[in-house]
């Protein structure tokens, strides 16, 4: 998904974009086609299998149902699909406007220090996230945490333990993902384009308009994408804090799996994460044919 | 001499645990394999039940954690009385779907579990799936019927009831009851040890507050209704207790079961923390464990040995002492062989425990499922 660097071929100045496909090319990446093959393949039939038939627990014959489907989208286990879709799309969406203003900020400020300090932070703290962040979260500011005690913000009215604790959190490991997607792009941008810009009497408004943000487009799509697909998918961080209290469909597939309460809802789990498999791919279709648009401009 | 007999007529029969040929000794006792026995008899007495025990040399357990209901103790003390038995304990934090679901995935492995300690339903769901090898107990005449399986494929272990913990120091006054937990000085402070569609201690937390307000074992729905009473008022902190959010005064307040809430009060003497434990009067709810053997454990007679001696009074009196109420409680009271400082460390409780049926148990999850996230969200 973070492809943004990814290195594409170039189009001709007719606009002819036809690859030379010989046998060759494909047999250098049978390795990558025979490992996605089997480490996304099987698990992904493994999946669809489960959701749509029924064992029988006594004799062990299969049937094909509708029934795992038709119960991950109603009730409590739609409104995880719903609960888990804002949150993601919230926390994409405000991870991702700071994430481009920081980035943008680091690239265009002189400092070569600040920003290697910048882009190594973001390396480590997007790649802080699970039991560990909830737990430092939990010290800091969790009901009994150091700086819920100082500052009194129980009085304020702030909880940890629900959806805007959890979009704070989300968003710790959200931005800095941001910044180390989008600053390669942002370098992309070349100064003569402002200052062919600037000559032509464009205003700072008018180039981001026209030239910046649609050159920038693909890449802040697929930075929200990322970012989506990032907390659309995270479990430990969430179930550390929230427990049940929020309803995310992680979760709902954690309980389903492994509980002590509720029994037989396997497949029902296995139809919740064929669920989120559809979600991923549909935002994923948005993505990929204007980031193949306007690609190219970046080299 | 007579355990060397059978111990050699066992081998001879080949290992494979749940053939069901029947395998007669010189001396005639021994009628069956381990895995078809279905009492120490069946095996020949106590003496050849150990030996063949002995001779696999390996129990493999699941899902027992040291620090719950005493089993790190259970486990030592085994151990202790067997050294001959190798105890391999595997993921002591799982849950019963876990357990379920190592028995399926390994069938006919060596490394699949032995004896499983299951949440009620997953007992009865997994006696329906054909998993469980029908096995009684010497003490089995002793265990009410309706915490036991007419067949022997699973029967109650240790239990206990639904309770308040509170940390008196922090907490002026605690609460004793699940009317009390609405008042507007618990603000922020009650949390149930997990999260009901996923915890056994937590879906019995609700159970007892639906019993608390009309509810029955029929209808959990005002039990969701108090907890969603409670969310709004900002009494309910949806974090999940556990020994360490106790220890840091995040969960004040703790709905939990009894023998965990009266360990925690020892845990924590001296460090900060002064821990009382109620059993509510308004809603008393009584839940145990169940025990079942793998039907195709690899350890067949281990497997029985165990059960044997979680059901002997030295077993019962360990669970004792980590404040569970075992299945035999009633009748060793009587006959003297409980531990009677064990017995006087109890919450009080006023009144004899009753238990949901099968039916009514679904539907109370049934209901809890589709409401509980609305209730508190």
């Amino acid at each position: 998904m973070s492809a943004t660097t990814t290195p594409h071929p170039k189009g001709t100045a007719g606009g002819n974009r036809r690859r030379r496909r010989g046998p060759r090319t494909w047999l250098a990446a049978l390795p990558l086609l025979v490992f996605t093959g089997l480490c996304f393949g099987i698990p992904l039939g493994a999946i669809a299998f489960g959701a749509v038939t029924r064992t029988d627990p006594v004799t062990g014959a299969v049937q094909p149902t509708g029934e795992h489907l038709a119960r991950s989208l109603q009730g409590p286990y739609l409104g995880s699909l719903i609960g888990s879709v804002q949150l993601s799309a919230l926390t994409a969406l405000v991870g991702g406007l700071l994430g481009v203003l920081i980035a943008q900020a680091v690239v265009t400020s002189r400092s070569t220090a600040l920003r290697n300090a910048t882009l190594t932070a973001s390396g480590v703290l997007a790649n802080f996230g699970g039991v560990p962040l909830a737990f430092a979260f939990i010290a800091t500011v969790g009901i009994s945490g150091v700086v819920t005690q100082l500052a009194d913000l129980g009085s304020l009215g702030w909880s940890l333990y629900s959806f805007t604790g959890l979009t704070v959190v989300y968003l710790y490991f959200l931005i800095p993902l941001m910044v180390l997607v989008i600053a390669p792009a942002l370098d992309g941008l070349r100064p003569q384009w402002r200052e062919a810009a600037q000559n032509n009497g464009a205003t700072a408004g008018q180039f981001w308009r026209h030239v910046g943000l649609p050159v920038l487009a693909p890449s802040l799509l697929g930075g929200f994408v990322l970012l989506f697909g990032t907390a659309f998918a995270a479990h430990a961080t969430a179930a550390a804090l929230v427990g049940g209290s929020v309803p995310l469909v992680t979760l709902k597939i954690a309980d389903a799996l492994s509980g002590n309460v509720l029994t037989g809802q396997e497949n029902v789990a296995l139809a919740l994460g064929l669920d989120m498999i559809l979600i991923a791919g549909l935002v994923m279709a948005v993505y990929l044919p204007l980031q193949r648009r306007s690609a190219r401009w970046l080299r | 001499m007579l355990s060397a007999a059978v111990l050699t007529t066992l081998s001879a029969c080949g290992a494979a645990p749940d053939q069901k040929s029947a395998g007669t000794s010189a001396d005639g006792k021994a009628k069956v394999q381990p895995g078809a026995a279905a009492s120490v008899a069946d095996l020949g007495g106590m003496e050849a039940l150990v030996a063949a025990a002995e001779k696999e040399g390996q129990l493999n357990v699941i899902a027992l954690p040291p620090d719950w209901a005493n089993y790190g103790e259970i486990v030592k003390a085994f151990q202790a009385k067997y050294p001959k038995i190798k105890i391999n304990s595997e993921n002591p934090d799982a849950a019963s779907a876990d357990e379920i679901a190592a028995v399926k995935s390994r069938k006919g492995q060596k490394r699949a579990p032995d004896v499983l300690d299951l949440g009620i339903a997953f007992a009865r769901s997994g006696a329906a799936e054909n998993l469980f090898a029908p096995y009684k107990v010497t003490a089995w005449d002793k265990i009410p019927a309706a915490q036991k399986d007419a067949d022997g494929r699973w029967y109650n272990d240790y239990g206990g009831y639904v309770s308040i913990g509170c940390d008196a120091a922090r907490i002026p006054n605690c609460p004793q009851t699940f009317a009390d937990l609405l008042k507007p000085e618990y603000k922020g402070k009650v949390a149930l040890n997990g999260n009901p569609t996923k915890s056994g201690s937590a879906f019995g937390g609700v159970y007892a507050a639906a019993l608390a307000n009309k509810g029955s074992f029929a209808d959990i729905q005002p039990g969701i209704d108090f907890f969603g009473q409670l969310k709004k008022n900002g009494n309910f902190i949806p974090v999940e207790s556990t020994p360490a959010t106790v220890e840091k005064g995040e969960t004040p307040i703790s709905i939990d079961w009894d023998y965990l809430n009266a360990g925690y009060a020892d845990q924590f003497k001296g460090k900060g923390v002064d821990w009382k434990v109620a059993v509510p009067t308004d809603g008393v709810y009584a839940q145990y464990y169940s025990q079942a053997i793998n039907k195709e454990a690899p350890n067949p007679a281990a497997a029985r040995l165990w059960m044997e001696f979680l059901y002997s009074a030295e077993g019962q009196n360990l669970w004792l002492k980590g404040y569970a109420r075992p299945v035999l409680l009633p009748g060793m009271t009587q006959d003297g062989t409980a531990d009677k400082d064990a017995v006087t460390k109890l919450p009080k409780v006023e009144g004899t425990p009753s238990f949901p049926a099968s039916e009514e148990l679904d539907k109370a999850k049934a209901a809890l499922a589709q409401k509980w996230d609305k209730a508190v969200s």
